[in-house]
């Protein structure tokens, strides 16, 4: 019989066990989850996106879609009202009873608000769940000043909101610094001052009275010390308490000052309930972080399934983040409490840097930590902290900059248990393992493994533990195309363009050996195309393409080709739509909408392309580029001409787009779409460049990507007007031209650019590298020779002689088949070609 | 042994690449190499890809072999021997082919190698 386990609360940490149980799925659990929020859990630690470009979907843990197929029975807006250990049943507040044999608490924490009388006002929040930050928001529409009460953690992370809503913003602090916890008075000084560098005020030592009607402003609130602050919103931010009050009506074993107590199992006082995450207390400890939680959900896990069961030993509570885009990282006893602990510490108020070691007595190991301003080194202190592992000679060296000589630990001597990401717990065995089995690159291993998917804080020792792996297996990190150039594309790229090649014979007669293969051809072929844009069925460059380029179509499985006339902006005449149809038909293809707004036709044959196409261009249409590793297509909404809710024109904008870049030839495909409104019913923001109106103008993103690995895009420029837009997307398009891999779209390739988005930013915005003019120039020459390939091509009678299937032959290939469904063709199946024989013969 | 037959003339191929000819009822992927100046035969039928394309692939070498590679899935079969460098189990039919008086001349194809499967 399944054990039902009930688990109160869809948190991250509660979620996190939901997910656990179903990929250790042994069958013998039934899950049933009580919700208390509105909708599934979402990610708390990234809440602060929702303020800048995050959505609730964004944020999301889970989906019902997770819920339905795994069987597991959940209910939303649902808290329990009882629990019956004797009976092992709970009762939830609208009056549902579920029996359990186990039950799991995941109630997790509420914020503390200070009673100062008035903090039930209107306009007074708290900041925690996405319901918060509506409030929040809704609030500061109608408001120019903001204050949040506590100046910890996630106090901060709050100010940071309410400076992006555009409010003046106050952090009011009851202690004399900000981050108490985490910091030392000195962290916390250049922290401070930071901060207030960017236009914040922060209030230390000031205790709350009361809240009270403002003279100025909407509020007043009056301290304890006869100064008043007035402000229009108040967020409070003081810390957390656990959310304790059904174990207590219950009768669960509860600490002193909250919180239900657990053992290293993870159970309370009953032998059936288990509590995890932030409402529980171990050793007397809370975690409020979420890394220790999904160390609970770990546990429970393993106790519930009965095989390798595994205790809760504690966590680490180190944490390294970014607060108001000031880093800041701190490790074990950043206060430097231990007994006889000695410190080293560097300062430096030009650059506004603070670093500290705490060390043991004897000055061996490392105890605590403080950086803040740059927090590079927290991978490795952190590592020697957590294995203890023998501090070097120089210990000031780990914080010192840079001086030639080098600051880190060598991860060879990590012990392979070593936890390199803490938000996904993946140890340096993991990653090792991902390397043995074929994974070359961080990307790479971040994708198979989910290291430094979380936080990202792990992202420097994850390079060098692969590095160092991959040096170990013998493996040379080379980036060359093939054995036949001893180049990357990039380099390739900028040989072609400086020494002006033309021809794939002269490149590797000069810089190459031996006659090419599949893999350097087409790369070639494209960079080419990049530079001098010449047709790619030219005698020179045919040889080099892949067959969809040869073709000017793409392969199907049977070898048949597809058409995809370009249709910009997804824009359609009724005619053009009707002659698209008479030609299917006559043709008879297989005719699908594509994802990209246009039309995809199917089952042509190698004699009929040019026919087809002759069609087609007669039509008014001209080719797609489907076949290219190149522009696609432009996505768009029907924006302000039409909707209710557009704020500028979005077709016209996506259609200027899509033929100022058709036909540019690039590593990998490009896919962009333009928004009219914040909507974003054209899904900008999972494409390579993605457009969204404002009432300003345009937000830019960039770097965004569906498939395999969905990647969102980033906000690139914001409230840009039409012709810096262009100037941008020609600059970025270009730069990624010359700068990419072979086959590297622009997600992986941004994420293997050193210095990320910042750097890109600096390159296209700002022209760091001062090669802005010659990048539009670029463009200029590619836009100023764009022609359509199958135009060119039907009226050239050389290049039309391969498009036929046999050289000495007229007729067609006799080994395609096909089959009937829902009114149209599709290829035969292996055994239904079987079948067609036997019917034939 | 067959005597050979004409298939088409050696400049209707582009160099470098390949084109289809029909030979007795069969496809055969014909190959020219302009720099090596040698011609290759093999079945147009991709074994793995089951579809008639081999003579659509891209010409290449890798270490001492000239391969081509299939468009489909992108194996590479040695143009000497047909042997697949990826599959031992998978091989393309080779013919023997010259260049005659401008023509390129096919005669009947060798089995394939026993498969050691």
């Amino acid at each position: 019989m399944k054990q039902r386990v009930v688990v109160v609360g869809n948190g991250m940490v509660g979620q996190k066990l939901v997910d656990n149980i179903v990929a250790d799925d042994t069958g013998e659990v039934e899950l049933v989850v009580i919700a208390g929020e509105s909708r599934l859990a979402y990610d708390r630690v990234h809440l602060s996106g929702y303020f800048v470009d995050k959505t609730s979907e964004d944020l999301a843990l889970t989906d019902e879609g997770f819920y339905e197929d795994n069987q597991i029975k959940y209910s939303l807006n649902d808290k329990v009202a009882a629990i019956d250990l004797a009976e092992r049943l709970v009762t939830t507040t609208s009056g549902r009873k579920e029996r359990y044999d186990k039950l799991v608490l995941a109630t997790g924490s509420y914020p503390f608000v200070p009673p100062v009388p008035g903090h039930e006002r209107e306009h007074c929040h708290v900041y925690r769940t996405i319901d918060d930050l509506d409030a929040i928001m809704a609030s500061a529409d109608c408001s120019e000043v903001g204050v949040v009460v506590g100046g910890g953690l996630l106090g901060l992370e709050a100010a940071n909101a309410l400076k992006n809503l555009d409010l003046k913003t106050h952090i009011v602090e009851f202690a004399p610094q900000l981050m108490g916890v985490q910091l030392d008075a000195n962290g916390s000084a250049l922290l401070q001052s930071k901060i207030e560098s960017l236009g914040l005020e922060v209030h230390t030592g000031k205790n709350t009275e009361k809240i009270t009607d403002g003279a100025e402003r909407r509020y007043r609130m009056e301290f304890t010390d006869g100064s008043f602050l007035e402000t229009d919103v108040i967020v409070f931010s003081a810390g957390i308490r656990p959310e304790d009050s059904l174990a207590r009506e219950t009768g669960l074993a509860l600490g002193e000052r909250g919180g239900i107590v657990i053992n290293d199992q993870c159970l309370t006082s009953d032998p059936d309930v288990f509590a995890i995450g932030e409402c529980a207390l171990w050793q007397g400890k809370i975690y409020g972080l979420v890394a220790p939680g999904y160390q609970m959900a770990k546990v429970v896990t393993s106790h519930l399934q009965g095989t390798d069961p595994v205790d809760f030993k504690g966590a680490d509570m180190s944490t390294k983040l970014k607060l108001l885009g000031v880093d800041v990282a701190s490790i074990g006893d950043a206060h430097g409490e231990t007994e006889g602990c000695k410190s080293f510490v560097y300062q430096d108020d030009v650059n506004q840097v603070y670093k500290r070691l705490v060390v043991s007595e004897n000055g061996k190991k490392l105890i605590g930590a403080v950086l803040v301003g740059d927090a590079q080194a927290y991978g490795t202190l952190l590592q020697l902290k957590l294995n203890g592992i023998k501090l070097p000679n120089r210990p000031e060296n780990l914080i010192l900059p840079a001086t030639g000589e080098t600051n880190q630990i060598g991860v060879e001597s990590l012990p392979e248990s070593a936890q390199i990401c803490s938000c996904y717990d993946v140890s340096k065995a993991q990653i090792c393992a991902s390397v043995d089995s074929g994974c070359r690159t961080p990307g790479d291993v971040k994708a198979d493994t989910k290291a430094s998917s979380g936080c990202g804080g792990c992202a420097m020792l994850l390079k060098q533990v692969v590095d160092h792996k991959l040096v170990q297996l013998g493996i040379e990190v080379n980036n060359h195309v093939c054995e036949h150039f001893e180049f990357s594309r990039q380099e390739l790229a900028d040989i072609v363009r400086v020494k002006q090649i033309r021809t794939f014979k002269e490149l590797i007669q000069a810089h190459g050996r031996g006659l090419g293969c599949d893999v350097c051809k087409p790369t070639v072929g494209s960079i080419l195309a990049s530079y001098w844009n010449e047709h790619v069925l030219k005698e020179d460059h045919v040889t080099l393409q892949d067959t969809n380029d040869v073709f000017l179509a793409n392969m199907q499985k049977d070898g048949t080709y597809s058409v995809i006339p370009r249709v910009p902006g997804g824009e359609i005449t009724p005619a053009r739509l009707i002659a698209i149809g008479e030609i299917a038909s006559e043709f008879e293809l297989y005719t699908k909408i594509t994802g990209a707004q246009r039309i995809d036709l199917l089952g042509a044959q190698v004699h009929e392309l040019p026919i087809i196409w002759k069609r087609l261009i007669d039509a008014g249409f001209e080719t797609g580029h489907a076949y290219g590793k190149a522009l696609r297509t432009v996505k768009s909404c029907v924006g302000s001409s039409w909707c209710r809710y557009g704020v500028q024109d979005s077709v016209t904008t996506a259609i200027y787009i899509e033929e100022r870049y058709r036909g540019l030839r690039s590593p990998h495909k490009l896919k962009m779409a333009v928004s009219g409104c914040t909507r974003e019913c054209a899904e900008a923001q999972s494409k390579d460049v993605g457009v969204i109106a404002t009432e300003k103008g345009w937000n830019l993103y960039v770097c965004g990507n569906g498939g395999m690995r969905p990647r969102h895009a980033d906000l690139f420029a914001v409230d840009i007007d039409t012709p810096t837009m262009i100037r941008y997307i020609d600059r970025f398009l270009m730069f990624y031209v010359r700068t990419a891999d072979r086959l590297q779209r622009t997600s992986v390739w941004l994420e293997n650019l050193d210095g990320g988005l910042e750097y890109l930013k600096d390159v296209i915005i700002h022209d760091k590298l001062g090669i802005g003019d010659e990048l539009e120039s670029d463009m200029a020459n590619v836009i100023g020779t764009y022609q359509c390939e199958w135009k060119v091509t039907i009226e050239d009678p050389e290049k039309l002689k391969r498009f036929r299937h046999f050289i000495n032959a007229d007729e067609p290939d006799s080994n395609l088949a096909f089959v009937t469904e829902r009114g149209q063709k599709r290829p035969a199946t292996k055994d239904e070609r079987i079948e067609l024989k036997e019917v034939a013969s | 042994m067959s005597a050979w037959t004409d298939i088409c003339r050696v400049s209707d191929l582009v160099p470098d690449s390949g084109i289809c000819a029909l030979y007795k009822g069969e496809q055969v992927a014909i190959f020219k190499f302009e720099t090596e100046r040698r011609v290759f035969a093999v079945s147009n039928f991709d074994p793995i890809g089951e579809a008639n394309v081999m003579s659509r692939g891209i010409l290449g070498t890798l270490g001492t072999d000239t391969v081509v590679a299939s468009p489909l899935y992108k194996q590479h079969f040695c143009l000497e021997t047909g042997r697949c460098l990826e599959d031992e189990n998978q091989w393309l039919k080779t013919y023997p082919v010259r260049v005659h008086r401008g023509q390129i001349q096919l005669r009947e194809g060798l089995p394939v190698p026993e498969q050691t499967a």
